[in-house]
């Protein structure tokens, strides 16, 4: 990666335009052409420097429902429990943590109704039992990094 | 299973978009051809879903590691309940804090009910960080806990069917 690249992935998590030619736009303020910023941002989602560009859904504002679930798991099914996990859809990310609760997902779905009932459904495939940890207030929320 | 109030072409359009914006010049009138519907009237949602809130932003999602932010760290806090109301907006608001949160606590494994996600280039900044949040907190924090994230498993966003 890198300076322009890197300018790149600051403009574009700043908010994308909806224009005819958004990456023309995006271009102009960077100062390259159409071609090279969509050749560039091909490179970053290729090598993972992106997990993903597009549109970012607020499932509470979609009244879905969203949550924070942990699980304790023994080191030595850790990654049977998490191909598992990963396995449900409505899993939307999972992190391993440094904790005796060691996984921590969140599940999103579009039913909310689907959130426990996605819960009951990880328990009984890894007999393992997950805490449910919902949002109760958000204080912030800002995915802006500096690259 | 279909979100209550979504209009159903914004549905679709939502879905044919949540993996990823087609990468040519132009995108929306590439998604509008896939759907069958004019690119103005694509643009028109989206700028409506983006009014609404249903779409936070269009952009890129960047993964942590590889942007060279190698320590980041859940810091959950035992704060109490009848002050969270005033700090927690003051912790979501350091600059370093990407996101924040109450969450109900589980006693006993889990007594924490403040979560401020932080992200640093190396440890001891990500350190430094909760020390702030500490000091912020002062005596209204019973105890905190710093849980370092050492592999993303998955990472793809809500999946609409």
């Amino acid at each position: 990666m890198d300076d322009i690249d890197r300018r790149l992935v600051n403009a574009l998590q700043g908010g994308f335009p909806i224009a005819e030619r958004p990456f023309a736009e995006v271009g102009a303020m960077l100062g390259l052409d159409e071609q090279e910023v969509i050749a560039r941002l091909q490179t970053l989602l290729d090598d993972r420097t992106l997990s993903r560009f597009g549109p970012m859904i607020d499932v509470d504002r979609l009244g879905g429902g969203l949550t924070l679930a942990a699980m304790a798991v023994p080191d030595e099914r850790f990654d049977e429990v998490a191909d598992i996990v990963n396995g449900f859809d409505e899993v939307a990310h999972n992190y391993q943590r440094t904790h005796a609760l060691n996984m921590w997902f969140v599940i999103a779905t579009e039913d909310p109704a689907e959130v426990e009932r996605t819960i009951r459904r990880i328990e009984r495939a890894t007999g393992l039992e997950v805490l449910n940890l919902p949002k109760l207030e958000e204080y912030f929320l800002e995915l802006k990094l500096s690259a | 299973m279909t979100a209550p109030g979504l209009d159903p072409v914004d549905r679709r359009l939502l879905a044919a978009s949540q993996g990823g914006l087609p990468l040519c010049p132009q995108p929306y009138h590439d998604l509008a051809g896939r759907l069958g519907l004019a690119p103005e009237d694509v643009m028109a949602r989206f700028r409506r879903l983006l009014a609404s809130g249903v779409i936070r932003r269009i952009g890129a999602v960047p993964n942590h590691y590889a942007l060279g932010w190698r320590a980041n760290g859940m810091s959950v806090w035992d704060v109490d309940d009848r002050r969270i109301g005033d700090l927690g907006p003051k912790v979501g608001a350091l600059a370093f804090v990407t996101h924040c949160y109450r969450r109900p606590r589980r006693p006993p494994l889990w007594p924490y009910n403040l979560f401020a996600m932080v992200h640093g280039r190396t440890r001891a900044e990500v350190d430094r960080q909760v020390l702030e949040i500490a000091r912020l907190l002062g005596d209204a924090s019973r105890a905190h806990d710093v849980l370092l994230s050492t592999r993303i498993l998955k990472k793809t966003g809500l999946r609409l069917t």
